[in-house]
């Protein structure tokens, strides 16, 4: 193989598992739930991303074919990660925080989350 | 020199997942259980694409989408049940 593509590989692949235990070690480390928030949702997300580069750029220098599939969960990945981050935050703002120990919301009066007993769509 | 590449990244992602596992076993809030359960399927994600490079194959890959898809699935419906109650109203 190329001595080109195995750095390039070696590189994806250390800097991936920096920061796939970077993050872990975020989780474990931080002292307030929404900084640990932090920690996965990016430099996790990064990790992964990491490897999956490396996947690709080995079966780039490998064979005779090449794929880009891995570049699909790479964008599921970031796609999900905002939306796994907001179910969360909402979960410890539920659970935690009350309207008077949020900060204020603005114009609104109070954050949107809190809202949920006000609506008509209970069920 | 991708060999040594490829231990070093199992070793990270190992370390990683058992300290997820710690924080989904001794969390004292639900929020950073959900969390860690989700890192722990992101991890396994990179784990299984690892295996992949280390085999020399591109089978896992669709494997690995699945998990992905299923940890994304799961996260949200833990966090809508904790939120709501029930998971499809």
């Amino acid at each position: 193989m190329d001595l080109f593509f195995e750095l390039l590989i070696t590189a994806f692949l250390i800097i991936a598992g920096v920061f796939g235990l970077v993050g872990s070690f975020g989780l474990l480390k931080l002292n307030d739930a929404m900084s640990r928030l932090h920690a996965p949702t990016k430099a996790t997300t990064l990790g992964v991303g990491g490897v999956l580069l490396a996947s690709m750029a080995y079966a780039f220098a490998k064979g005779p074919h090449y794929s880009v599939h891995e570049l699909m969960i790479t964008l599921f990945l970031l796609l999900t990660a905002p939306i796994t981050a907001n179910f969360i935050a909402k979960v410890h703002i539920h659970q935690k925080e009350s309207r008077d120990s949020l900060p204020a919301a603005g114009e609104d009066g109070s954050w949107a989350t809190q809202n949920l007993d006000d609506t008509d769509d209970k069920s | 020199m991708i060999l040594y590449a490829v231990i070093f990244a199992f070793g990270c992602f190992s370390l990683s997942v058992l300290m997820n596992l710690w924080k989904v076993l001794f969390a004292n809030e639900i929020a950073d259980r959900i969390l860690a359960l989700d890192t722990m399927f992101i991890n396994a994600i990179a784990l299984m694409v690892l295996y992949g490079i280390a085999q020399g194959t591109g089978i896992y890959f669709e494997a690995s989408m699945i998990i992905a898809m299923l940890g994304f699935v799961s996260t949200v419906a833990y966090a809508r049940f904790i939120l709501r109650g029930n998971i499809i109203e």
